[in-house]
Protein backbone atom coordinates (compact mmCIF):
# COMPACT_ATOMS: atom_id res chain seq x y z
CA UNK A 1 0.00 0.00 0.00
CA UNK A 2 2.40 2.50 0.95
CA UNK A 3 6.33 2.60 0.80
CA UNK A 4 8.93 4.77 1.89
CA UNK A 5 12.18 4.09 0.38
CA UNK A 6 15.18 5.66 1.75
CA UNK A 7 13.40 9.13 2.68
CA UNK A 8 15.21 11.93 4.16
CA UNK A 9 14.27 15.42 5.20
CA UNK A 10 16.84 18.27 6.29
CA UNK A 11 15.39 21.57 7.19
CA UNK A 12 17.71 24.43 7.62
CA UNK A 13 20.68 22.37 6.72
CA UNK A 14 19.57 19.98 9.98
CA UNK A 15 19.05 15.91 9.39
CA UNK A 16 15.35 15.40 10.52
CA UNK A 17 14.78 12.63 9.04
CA UNK A 18 16.90 9.84 7.36
CA UNK A 19 17.04 6.23 5.82
CA UNK A 20 13.48 6.04 6.20
CA UNK A 21 12.32 2.59 4.81
CA UNK A 22 8.72 2.02 5.85
CA UNK A 23 6.40 -0.88 4.00
CA UNK A 24 2.73 -0.43 4.83
CA UNK A 25 0.92 -3.50 4.06
CA UNK A 26 -2.69 -3.24 2.82
CA UNK A 27 -5.29 -3.78 5.45
CA UNK A 28 -2.84 -3.30 7.79
CA UNK A 29 -2.63 -0.99 11.14
CA UNK A 30 0.69 0.11 11.37
CA UNK A 31 1.96 1.93 14.85
CA UNK A 32 4.76 4.45 14.62
CA UNK A 33 6.08 4.16 18.48
CA UNK A 34 8.68 6.81 19.51
CA UNK A 35 9.35 9.32 22.07
CA UNK A 36 8.48 12.97 21.43
CA UNK A 37 10.64 14.90 19.23
CA UNK A 38 11.98 11.89 17.04
CA UNK A 39 10.49 12.96 13.81
CA UNK A 40 7.04 11.17 14.02
CA UNK A 41 4.77 13.73 13.03
CA UNK A 42 7.17 15.23 10.84
CA UNK A 43 7.16 11.58 9.24
CA UNK A 44 3.66 12.31 8.99
CA UNK A 45 3.56 15.23 7.26
CA UNK A 46 6.10 14.02 4.81
CA UNK A 47 3.76 11.27 3.63
CA UNK A 48 0.66 13.93 3.27
CA UNK A 49 3.14 16.08 1.52
CA UNK A 50 2.55 18.88 3.82
CA UNK A 51 4.30 22.32 2.81
CA UNK A 52 8.03 22.64 3.82
CA UNK A 53 7.88 18.43 4.05
CA UNK A 54 8.97 17.30 0.76
CA UNK A 55 11.70 14.90 1.11
CA UNK A 56 15.03 15.89 0.26
CA UNK A 57 15.86 12.08 -0.40
CA UNK A 58 14.26 9.04 -1.31
CA UNK A 59 10.78 8.49 -2.46
CA UNK A 60 7.20 8.42 -1.14
CA UNK A 61 5.21 5.50 -3.05
CA UNK A 62 1.30 4.65 -2.69
CA UNK A 63 0.20 1.86 -4.30
CA UNK A 64 3.01 1.27 -7.06
CA UNK A 65 2.65 4.93 -7.84
CA UNK A 66 5.55 7.45 -6.83
CA UNK A 67 3.43 10.44 -5.47
CA UNK A 68 7.11 12.38 -4.04
CA UNK A 69 6.12 15.19 -6.28
CA UNK A 70 2.14 15.18 -5.64
CA UNK A 71 0.49 17.98 -3.80
CA UNK A 72 -1.72 17.04 -0.57
CA UNK A 73 -5.08 17.42 -2.51
CA UNK A 74 -3.83 14.71 -5.01
CA UNK A 75 -2.76 12.63 -2.71
CA UNK A 76 -5.83 12.94 -1.16
CA UNK A 77 -8.04 12.50 -3.90
CA UNK A 78 -6.16 9.17 -3.98
CA UNK A 79 -7.30 7.62 -0.81
CA UNK A 80 -4.69 9.17 1.49
CA UNK A 81 -5.53 11.86 4.17
CA UNK A 82 -4.43 12.88 7.76
CA UNK A 83 -5.49 13.44 11.30
CA UNK A 84 -3.32 16.17 12.54
CA UNK A 85 -2.09 16.05 16.49
CA UNK A 86 -3.43 19.30 17.37
CA UNK A 87 -6.37 19.67 14.58
CA UNK A 88 -6.94 22.97 13.31
CA UNK A 89 -9.91 25.27 14.36
CA UNK A 90 -12.43 26.50 11.94
CA UNK A 91 -15.12 29.68 12.39
CA UNK A 92 -18.64 29.51 10.89
CA UNK A 93 -18.20 26.09 9.74
CA UNK A 94 -20.32 23.69 11.32
CA UNK A 95 -19.12 19.57 12.19
CA UNK A 96 -22.01 18.59 9.40
CA UNK A 97 -20.26 20.48 7.06
CA UNK A 98 -16.98 19.63 8.00
CA UNK A 99 -17.66 16.10 7.53
CA UNK A 100 -19.47 16.99 4.45
CA UNK A 101 -16.45 17.88 2.82
CA UNK A 102 -14.32 14.88 3.80
CA UNK A 103 -17.86 12.48 2.31
CA UNK A 104 -17.23 14.74 -0.64
CA UNK A 105 -13.50 13.62 -0.68
CA UNK A 106 -14.35 10.25 -0.98
CA UNK A 107 -14.41 8.61 -4.07
CA UNK A 108 -17.91 6.30 -2.91
CA UNK A 109 -19.37 9.28 -1.28
CA UNK A 110 -18.57 7.86 2.46
CA UNK A 111 -20.60 7.66 5.52
CA UNK A 112 -22.99 10.26 6.28
CA UNK A 113 -22.03 12.76 9.13
CA UNK A 114 -24.04 11.61 11.45
CA UNK A 115 -23.01 7.93 11.32
CA UNK A 116 -19.27 9.26 11.42
CA UNK A 117 -20.21 11.13 15.07
CA UNK A 118 -21.48 7.79 16.18
CA UNK A 119 -18.65 5.91 15.36
CA UNK A 120 -15.95 8.16 17.10
CA UNK A 121 -18.81 8.52 20.25
CA UNK A 122 -20.44 11.90 19.81
CA UNK A 123 -24.15 12.28 19.52
CA UNK A 124 -25.19 13.73 16.04
CA UNK A 125 -27.93 15.66 17.51
CA UNK A 126 -25.46 17.78 19.65
CA UNK A 127 -22.53 17.80 17.49
CA UNK A 128 -23.63 18.34 13.86
CA UNK A 129 -24.56 21.63 14.41
CA UNK A 130 -21.67 22.85 16.57
CA UNK A 131 -18.83 25.20 14.87
CA UNK A 132 -15.92 23.80 14.31
CA UNK A 133 -13.45 26.50 16.65
CA UNK A 134 -12.73 26.56 20.02
CA UNK A 135 -15.81 26.43 21.52
CA UNK A 136 -15.09 22.34 21.15
CA UNK A 137 -12.53 20.84 23.98
CA UNK A 138 -9.61 19.69 22.66
CA UNK A 139 -10.90 16.16 23.10
CA UNK A 140 -14.00 16.81 20.99
CA UNK A 141 -12.35 18.49 18.02
CA UNK A 142 -9.32 15.32 18.35
CA UNK A 143 -12.78 12.86 17.92
CA UNK A 144 -14.47 15.51 15.09
CA UNK A 145 -11.18 14.70 13.17
CA UNK A 146 -11.31 11.28 13.30
CA UNK A 147 -14.92 11.61 12.21
CA UNK A 148 -14.01 13.30 9.09
CA UNK A 149 -11.06 10.91 8.29
CA UNK A 150 -14.08 8.49 8.58
CA UNK A 151 -16.29 10.08 6.22
CA UNK A 152 -13.50 10.04 3.68
CA UNK A 153 -13.12 6.60 3.59
CA UNK A 154 -9.49 6.52 2.91
CA UNK A 155 -6.97 4.06 1.41
CA UNK A 156 -4.75 4.99 4.13
CA UNK A 157 -5.31 6.74 7.09
CA UNK A 158 -2.61 8.81 9.01
CA UNK A 159 -3.17 9.43 12.59
CA UNK A 160 -0.82 11.49 14.41
CA UNK A 161 -1.34 10.80 18.26
CA UNK A 162 -5.39 10.21 18.41
CA UNK A 163 -5.16 8.58 21.25
CA UNK A 164 -3.64 12.61 23.35
CA UNK A 165 -6.23 14.41 25.38
CA UNK A 166 -8.50 11.92 24.99
CA UNK A 167 -10.06 10.21 28.40
CA UNK A 168 -9.54 6.92 29.14
CA UNK A 169 -13.19 6.09 28.90
CA UNK A 170 -13.40 7.19 25.18
CA UNK A 171 -9.88 5.74 24.01
CA UNK A 172 -12.03 1.91 23.47
CA UNK A 173 -14.22 4.02 20.84
CA UNK A 174 -11.31 5.71 19.08
CA UNK A 175 -9.68 2.44 18.77
CA UNK A 176 -12.72 0.46 17.44
CA UNK A 177 -12.91 3.41 14.77
CA UNK A 178 -9.57 2.98 14.07
CA UNK A 179 -10.04 -0.60 13.25
CA UNK A 180 -13.71 0.56 11.11
CA UNK A 181 -10.67 2.58 9.10
CA UNK A 182 -8.75 -0.43 8.46
CA UNK A 183 -11.87 -2.38 6.92
CA UNK A 184 -12.06 -3.81 3.43
CA UNK A 185 -8.48 -3.25 2.75
CA UNK A 186 -7.37 0.04 4.04
CA UNK A 187 -4.90 0.90 6.11
CA UNK A 188 -3.98 2.78 8.92
CA UNK A 189 -0.60 4.40 9.77
CA UNK A 190 -1.02 5.18 13.69
CA UNK A 191 1.25 7.38 15.50
CA UNK A 192 1.88 7.30 19.02
CA UNK A 193 3.98 7.00 22.00
CA UNK A 194 1.88 5.19 23.78
CA UNK A 195 2.78 1.15 24.32
CA UNK A 196 -1.33 0.76 25.02
CA UNK A 197 -1.95 2.29 21.46
CA UNK A 198 0.70 0.56 19.46
CA UNK A 199 -0.69 -2.64 20.61
CA UNK A 200 -3.65 -2.48 19.24
CA UNK A 201 -1.91 -2.44 15.50
CA UNK A 202 -1.58 -5.29 13.38
CA UNK A 203 2.35 -4.30 13.19
CA UNK A 204 4.90 -1.77 14.63
CA UNK A 205 7.99 0.37 13.59
CA UNK A 206 10.06 2.06 16.20
CA UNK A 207 11.32 5.40 15.07
CA UNK A 208 14.28 7.13 16.94
CA UNK A 209 16.53 10.29 15.62
CA UNK A 210 14.42 10.20 12.77
CA UNK A 211 15.28 6.88 11.65
CA UNK A 212 13.57 3.51 11.90
CA UNK A 213 15.15 1.15 14.52
CA UNK A 214 13.15 -1.96 14.07
CA UNK A 215 9.68 -3.09 12.76
CA UNK A 216 8.01 -5.92 13.89
CA UNK A 217 5.30 -7.21 15.82
CA UNK A 218 3.63 -4.58 17.98
CA UNK A 219 4.23 -6.15 21.43
CA UNK A 220 8.26 -6.98 20.74
CA UNK A 221 8.10 -3.27 19.42
CA UNK A 222 6.51 -2.02 22.54
CA UNK A 223 9.30 -3.96 24.92
CA UNK A 224 11.75 -2.65 22.52
CA UNK A 225 10.46 0.66 23.11
CA UNK A 226 9.95 0.53 26.83
CA UNK A 227 13.35 -1.10 27.85
CA UNK A 228 15.44 1.43 25.62
CA UNK A 229 13.90 4.20 23.97
CA UNK A 230 11.98 5.92 27.45
CA UNK A 231 15.82 6.87 28.31
CA UNK A 232 17.18 7.15 24.86
CA UNK A 233 19.24 10.07 24.98
CA UNK A 234 19.34 10.07 21.02
CA UNK A 235 16.49 12.22 20.36
CA UNK A 236 18.13 14.17 17.75
CA UNK A 237 21.49 12.10 17.00
CA UNK A 238 22.63 13.50 13.38
CA UNK A 239 22.34 11.36 10.70
CA UNK A 240 24.21 8.24 10.31
CA UNK A 241 25.22 7.98 14.03
CA UNK A 242 22.58 6.23 15.24
CA UNK A 243 22.76 3.63 17.43
CA UNK A 244 21.54 0.33 16.68
CA UNK A 245 19.90 -0.83 19.84
CA UNK A 246 18.94 -4.23 21.20
CA UNK B 1 -48.81 50.12 -12.22
CA UNK B 2 -48.34 53.03 -10.20
CA UNK B 3 -44.36 54.59 -9.65
CA UNK B 4 -44.99 53.40 -6.18
CA UNK B 5 -45.72 50.08 -6.22
CA UNK B 6 -42.84 49.91 -8.87
CA UNK B 7 -39.89 50.88 -6.83
CA UNK B 8 -41.78 49.24 -3.75
CA UNK B 9 -41.53 46.04 -6.20
CA UNK B 10 -38.05 46.63 -7.09
CA UNK B 11 -36.94 47.34 -3.93
CA UNK B 12 -38.56 43.51 -2.84
CA UNK B 13 -36.41 42.47 -5.62
CA UNK B 14 -33.26 43.93 -3.79
CA UNK B 15 -34.40 43.11 -0.52
CA UNK B 16 -34.75 39.41 -1.40
CA UNK B 17 -31.57 39.37 -3.37
CA UNK B 18 -29.80 40.25 -0.04
CA UNK B 19 -30.72 37.27 1.92
CA UNK B 20 -33.98 39.14 3.52
CA UNK B 21 -37.58 37.18 3.13
CA UNK B 22 -39.78 39.98 0.85
CA UNK B 23 -43.00 38.20 2.18
CA UNK B 24 -41.94 40.14 5.68
CA UNK B 25 -42.40 43.66 3.82
CA UNK B 26 -46.09 43.46 3.52
CA UNK B 27 -47.02 41.44 6.74
CA UNK B 28 -48.73 43.29 8.78
CA UNK B 29 -47.87 41.77 12.32
CA UNK B 30 -44.45 42.83 11.16
CA UNK B 31 -42.79 45.83 12.19
CA UNK B 32 -41.12 47.81 9.77
CA UNK B 33 -39.58 50.61 7.61
CA UNK B 34 -38.89 50.59 4.23
CA UNK B 35 -37.30 53.88 2.42
CA UNK B 36 -36.12 53.83 -1.28
CA UNK B 37 -33.68 56.71 -1.49
CA UNK B 38 -35.30 59.36 -0.14
CA UNK B 39 -38.72 57.84 0.14
CA UNK B 40 -40.56 56.49 2.48
CA UNK B 41 -42.40 53.04 0.78
CA UNK B 42 -43.45 51.51 4.31
CA UNK B 43 -43.83 52.38 7.25
CA UNK B 44 -45.73 49.84 9.61
CA UNK B 45 -46.03 50.03 13.43
CA UNK B 46 -46.98 46.93 15.55
CA UNK B 47 -48.12 46.28 19.14
CA UNK B 48 -45.18 47.80 21.65
CA UNK B 49 -42.78 48.87 18.64
CA UNK B 50 -43.58 53.09 17.36
CA UNK B 51 -41.83 53.77 14.08
CA UNK B 52 -42.14 57.79 13.73
CA UNK B 53 -40.03 58.86 9.90
CA UNK B 54 -40.32 61.62 8.27
CA UNK B 55 -38.89 62.42 4.52
CA UNK B 56 -35.89 65.23 4.30
CA UNK B 57 -34.41 66.87 1.76
CA UNK B 58 -31.60 64.58 1.88
CA UNK B 59 -33.03 61.46 3.02
CA UNK B 60 -35.13 60.07 6.43
CA UNK B 61 -35.48 60.63 10.11
CA UNK B 62 -36.79 57.79 12.10
CA UNK B 63 -37.15 57.64 15.37
CA UNK B 64 -38.41 53.94 16.73
CA UNK B 65 -39.16 53.06 19.99
CA UNK B 66 -39.87 49.72 21.67
CA UNK B 67 -42.02 50.32 24.84
CA UNK B 68 -40.86 49.29 28.44
CA UNK B 69 -41.24 45.84 29.09
CA UNK B 70 -42.46 44.83 25.61
CA UNK B 71 -40.90 41.63 23.76
CA UNK B 72 -41.09 41.38 20.33
CA UNK B 73 -42.21 38.50 18.67
CA UNK B 74 -41.03 39.35 15.79
CA UNK B 75 -38.08 40.97 14.30
CA UNK B 76 -38.24 44.51 13.25
CA UNK B 77 -37.58 44.87 9.71
CA UNK B 78 -35.69 47.68 7.97
CA UNK B 79 -34.80 48.32 4.48
CA UNK B 80 -32.68 50.95 3.19
CA UNK B 81 -31.90 51.38 0.25
CA UNK B 82 -30.87 54.05 -3.62
CA UNK B 83 -31.94 51.82 -6.84
CA UNK B 84 -30.55 54.72 -9.25
CA UNK B 85 -27.16 54.49 -9.96
CA UNK B 86 -26.54 57.62 -8.86
CA UNK B 87 -27.56 59.40 -5.06
CA UNK B 88 -27.60 60.33 -1.28
CA UNK B 89 -29.32 58.86 1.39
CA UNK B 90 -29.10 60.14 4.67
CA UNK B 91 -30.61 58.57 7.54
CA UNK B 92 -31.22 59.79 10.80
CA UNK B 93 -32.52 57.40 13.49
CA UNK B 94 -33.12 57.25 17.26
CA UNK B 95 -33.67 53.37 18.50
CA UNK B 96 -35.01 53.92 21.94
CA UNK B 97 -35.80 50.43 24.09
CA UNK B 98 -37.45 50.74 26.98
CA UNK B 99 -36.60 49.61 30.54
CA UNK B 100 -37.08 45.72 29.91
CA UNK B 101 -37.84 45.55 26.66
CA UNK B 102 -36.29 42.77 24.28
CA UNK B 103 -36.26 43.19 20.07
CA UNK B 104 -34.34 42.52 17.54
CA UNK B 105 -33.63 44.12 14.13
CA UNK B 106 -33.33 42.84 10.69
CA UNK B 107 -31.83 45.72 8.32
CA UNK B 108 -30.53 45.18 4.59
CA UNK B 109 -29.16 48.13 3.43
CA UNK B 110 -29.74 47.65 -0.94
CA UNK B 111 -27.59 49.15 -3.73
CA UNK B 112 -27.83 47.30 -6.16
CA UNK B 113 -27.29 49.31 -9.65
CA UNK B 114 -24.83 51.87 -7.77
CA UNK B 115 -22.26 53.64 -9.54
CA UNK B 116 -21.91 57.11 -7.64
CA UNK B 117 -24.10 56.27 -4.68
CA UNK B 118 -23.45 57.96 -0.99
CA UNK B 119 -25.04 56.08 2.21
CA UNK B 120 -24.97 58.26 5.65
CA UNK B 121 -26.44 56.33 8.81
CA UNK B 122 -26.61 58.42 11.82
CA UNK B 123 -28.17 56.56 14.41
CA UNK B 124 -28.32 57.12 17.95
CA UNK B 125 -29.30 53.82 19.89
CA UNK B 126 -30.62 54.02 23.13
CA UNK B 127 -30.94 50.23 25.34
CA UNK B 128 -32.66 51.20 28.48
CA UNK B 129 -32.40 49.35 31.90
CA UNK B 130 -32.04 45.24 31.46
CA UNK B 131 -33.28 45.84 27.50
CA UNK B 132 -31.97 43.82 25.20
CA UNK B 133 -31.44 44.85 21.78
CA UNK B 134 -30.04 42.75 18.96
CA UNK B 135 -29.38 44.90 15.82
CA UNK B 136 -28.26 42.69 12.44
CA UNK B 137 -27.40 44.67 8.99
CA UNK B 138 -26.80 43.23 6.32
CA UNK B 139 -25.62 44.90 3.24
CA UNK B 140 -25.99 44.07 -0.87
CA UNK B 141 -23.66 46.21 -3.00
CA UNK B 142 -23.66 46.20 -6.68
CA UNK B 143 -20.52 44.80 -8.32
CA UNK B 144 -19.54 48.16 -9.98
CA UNK B 145 -17.92 49.57 -6.55
CA UNK B 146 -19.55 53.02 -6.51
CA UNK B 147 -20.87 53.00 -3.26
CA UNK B 148 -19.72 55.01 -0.05
CA UNK B 149 -21.30 53.53 3.07
CA UNK B 150 -20.98 55.88 5.80
CA UNK B 151 -22.69 54.22 9.55
CA UNK B 152 -22.25 56.00 12.58
CA UNK B 153 -23.81 54.57 15.92
CA UNK B 154 -23.81 55.92 19.28
CA UNK B 155 -24.92 53.73 21.54
CA UNK B 156 -25.70 53.85 25.59
CA UNK B 157 -26.65 50.62 27.39
CA UNK B 158 -28.64 50.98 30.63
CA UNK B 159 -27.81 48.62 33.39
CA UNK B 160 -28.11 44.81 33.19
CA UNK B 161 -28.67 45.61 29.30
CA UNK B 162 -27.74 44.36 26.51
CA UNK B 163 -26.63 45.19 22.76
CA UNK B 164 -25.90 43.00 20.38
CA UNK B 165 -25.04 44.26 16.67
CA UNK B 166 -23.40 42.29 13.45
CA UNK B 167 -22.75 43.93 10.42
CA UNK B 168 -22.30 42.27 7.20
CA UNK B 169 -21.13 43.27 3.57
CA UNK B 170 -20.27 40.63 1.64
CA UNK B 171 -21.95 41.00 -1.77
CA UNK B 172 -20.98 42.82 -4.41
CA UNK B 173 -18.31 45.27 -4.07
CA UNK B 174 -17.91 47.39 -0.57
CA UNK B 175 -16.98 50.64 -2.28
CA UNK B 176 -15.58 53.25 0.59
CA UNK B 177 -16.99 51.97 3.94
CA UNK B 178 -16.24 53.89 7.06
CA UNK B 179 -18.04 52.49 9.80
CA UNK B 180 -17.57 54.37 13.49
CA UNK B 181 -19.15 52.97 16.23
CA UNK B 182 -18.88 54.14 19.84
CA UNK B 183 -20.29 52.10 22.78
CA UNK B 184 -21.17 53.36 26.39
CA UNK B 185 -21.36 50.37 28.53
CA UNK B 186 -23.41 50.94 31.91
CA UNK B 187 -22.94 48.69 35.23
CA UNK B 188 -23.49 44.84 34.56
CA UNK B 189 -24.14 45.98 30.88
CA UNK B 190 -23.03 44.11 27.82
CA UNK B 191 -22.27 45.12 24.34
CA UNK B 192 -20.70 42.90 21.12
CA UNK B 193 -19.79 44.50 18.19
CA UNK B 194 -19.33 42.28 15.03
CA UNK B 195 -18.39 43.55 11.96
CA UNK B 196 -17.86 41.40 8.81
CA UNK B 197 -16.90 42.62 5.30
CA UNK B 198 -15.17 41.42 1.74
CA UNK B 199 -13.22 43.93 0.27
CA UNK B 200 -12.06 43.42 -3.68
CA UNK B 201 -11.03 45.94 -6.07
CA UNK B 202 -10.11 49.30 -5.02
CA UNK B 203 -12.60 48.99 -1.92
CA UNK B 204 -11.61 50.98 0.94
CA UNK B 205 -12.49 49.87 4.45
CA UNK B 206 -11.92 51.45 7.41
CA UNK B 207 -13.27 50.52 10.66
CA UNK B 208 -13.40 51.45 14.29
CA UNK B 209 -15.11 50.48 16.94
CA UNK B 210 -15.37 51.71 20.12
CA UNK B 211 -16.18 50.16 23.57
CA UNK B 212 -16.28 52.33 27.01
CA UNK B 213 -17.03 50.21 29.72
CA UNK B 214 -17.89 52.60 31.99
CA UNK B 215 -20.38 50.65 34.53
CA UNK B 216 -19.23 48.58 37.46
CA UNK B 217 -18.60 44.55 36.06
CA UNK B 218 -19.44 45.78 32.32
CA UNK B 219 -18.54 43.64 29.58
CA UNK B 220 -18.29 43.95 25.67
CA UNK B 221 -16.76 42.41 22.56
CA UNK B 222 -15.28 44.65 19.56
CA UNK B 223 -15.04 41.69 16.78
CA UNK B 224 -14.09 42.59 12.96
CA UNK B 225 -13.15 39.53 10.10
CA UNK B 226 -12.05 41.19 7.27
CA UNK B 227 -11.55 39.72 4.07
CA UNK B 228 -9.09 41.81 1.54
CA UNK B 229 -8.61 40.89 -2.31
CA UNK B 230 -7.23 43.04 -5.39
CA UNK B 231 -6.37 46.20 -4.27
CA UNK B 232 -8.34 46.59 -1.76
CA UNK B 233 -7.29 48.52 1.74
CA UNK B 234 -8.41 48.02 5.22
CA UNK B 235 -7.82 49.47 8.50
CA UNK B 236 -9.32 47.73 11.51
CA UNK B 237 -9.16 49.99 14.88
CA UNK B 238 -10.36 47.92 17.95
CA UNK B 239 -10.87 50.70 21.18
CA UNK B 240 -11.46 49.38 24.47
CA UNK B 241 -11.76 51.74 27.33
CA UNK B 242 -11.52 50.22 31.14
CA UNK B 243 -13.72 53.11 33.45
CA UNK B 244 -15.09 50.63 36.19
CA UNK B 245 -14.12 48.01 38.42
CA UNK B 246 -14.73 44.74 37.30
CA UNK B 247 -15.28 46.00 33.51
CA UNK B 248 -13.64 43.38 30.96
CA UNK B 249 -13.20 43.85 27.25
CA UNK B 250 -11.92 42.14 24.48
CA UNK B 251 -10.99 43.30 20.97
CA UNK B 252 -10.69 40.66 18.33
CA UNK B 253 -9.51 40.93 14.87
CA UNK B 254 -9.07 38.76 11.87
CA UNK B 255 -8.09 40.19 8.43
CA UNK B 256 -7.26 38.13 5.69
CA UNK B 257 -5.27 39.06 2.79
CA UNK B 258 -5.72 37.65 -0.49
CA UNK B 259 -3.36 39.22 -3.41
CA UNK B 260 -0.27 40.27 -3.61
CA UNK B 261 -1.51 44.18 -3.88
CA UNK B 262 -4.30 44.05 -0.76
CA UNK B 263 -3.07 45.90 2.46
CA UNK B 264 -4.58 45.73 5.79
CA UNK B 265 -3.58 46.94 8.99
CA UNK B 266 -5.04 46.05 12.66
CA UNK B 267 -4.63 48.89 15.37
CA UNK B 268 -5.89 47.63 19.17
CA UNK B 269 -6.18 50.66 21.65
CA UNK B 270 -6.57 49.45 25.23
CA UNK B 271 -6.83 51.51 28.02
CA UNK B 272 -7.66 50.70 31.79
CA UNK B 273 -8.14 53.78 34.17
CA UNK B 274 -9.65 51.67 36.94
CA UNK B 275 -6.76 48.91 38.66
CA UNK B 276 -9.72 46.67 38.61
CA UNK B 277 -10.60 46.23 35.08
CA UNK B 278 -9.46 43.92 32.52
CA UNK B 279 -8.58 44.77 28.52
CA UNK B 280 -7.38 42.00 25.88
CA UNK B 281 -6.95 41.77 22.65
CA UNK B 282 -6.12 39.69 19.41
CA UNK B 283 -5.49 39.88 15.79
CA UNK B 284 -4.35 37.67 13.11
CA UNK B 285 -3.77 39.82 9.66
CA UNK B 286 -2.20 38.15 6.64
CA UNK B 287 -2.20 34.80 4.42
CA UNK B 288 -4.90 32.37 5.42
CA UNK B 289 -3.64 29.80 8.23
CA UNK B 290 -1.74 27.16 6.25
CA UNK B 291 -2.57 24.32 8.65
CA UNK B 292 -6.06 25.06 8.09
CA UNK B 293 -5.74 25.11 3.85
CA UNK B 294 -3.56 21.74 4.63
CA UNK B 295 -6.52 20.19 6.58
CA UNK B 296 -9.13 20.75 4.32
CA UNK B 297 -6.49 19.98 1.03
CA UNK B 298 -5.92 16.73 3.12
CA UNK B 299 -9.59 16.11 2.72
CA UNK B 300 -9.41 16.18 -1.09
CA UNK B 301 -10.41 19.93 -1.90
CA UNK B 302 -8.07 21.95 -4.21
CA UNK B 303 -6.15 24.40 -2.25
CA UNK B 304 -8.01 27.21 -3.72
CA UNK B 305 -11.51 25.53 -2.31
CA UNK B 306 -10.22 25.58 0.72
CA UNK B 307 -9.21 29.20 0.98
CA UNK B 308 -12.92 30.01 -0.11
CA UNK B 309 -14.37 27.65 2.50
CA UNK B 310 -11.75 29.38 5.17
CA UNK B 311 -12.87 32.98 3.74
CA UNK B 312 -16.71 31.96 3.67
CA UNK B 313 -16.85 30.65 7.68
CA UNK B 314 -14.89 33.71 8.97
CA UNK B 315 -17.48 35.93 6.98
CA UNK B 316 -20.66 34.18 7.37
Amino acid sequence: MLDLVDVGLAVVGRQILHDINLHVLPGEIHAILGMNGTGKSTLASVIMGLSGFSPTSGKVVFQGEDITALSISGRAKRGITLAWQEPARFEGLTVGEYLELGRHGSPGGGPPPGECLLMVGLPPDRYLQRTVDATLSGGERKRVELASVLSMEPRLSILDEPDSGIDALSLNRILDAVRILARNGASVLLITHQNEIAASADRASSLCGGTILKTGDPLAIGRFFRNHCRECPHGSVPHGEVPLHE
Amino acid sequence: MSDYTKEFLAMSKAYEASGGDPASLSDGRIAGLMVSHRRILRSNDAPGVRIEGEETPTGVKAKITVDPGVHVERPVHLCFGVLPKEGTQEIVSEFLVGEGAKASFLAHCVFPNAVKVRHVMDARIHVGKHASLEYSETHYHGEEGGVEVLPTARITIGEGGSYRSLFKLVQGAAGELRIDYEADIGKDALCELDARVYGKRNDAIRIKESLFLNGEKSRGLAKSRIVASDHCTSEVVGEAVGNAPGARGHVDCVEIVRGKDARVSAVPRLLVTDDRAKLTHEAAIGSVDKKQVETLMARGLTEEESVDVVVRGILR
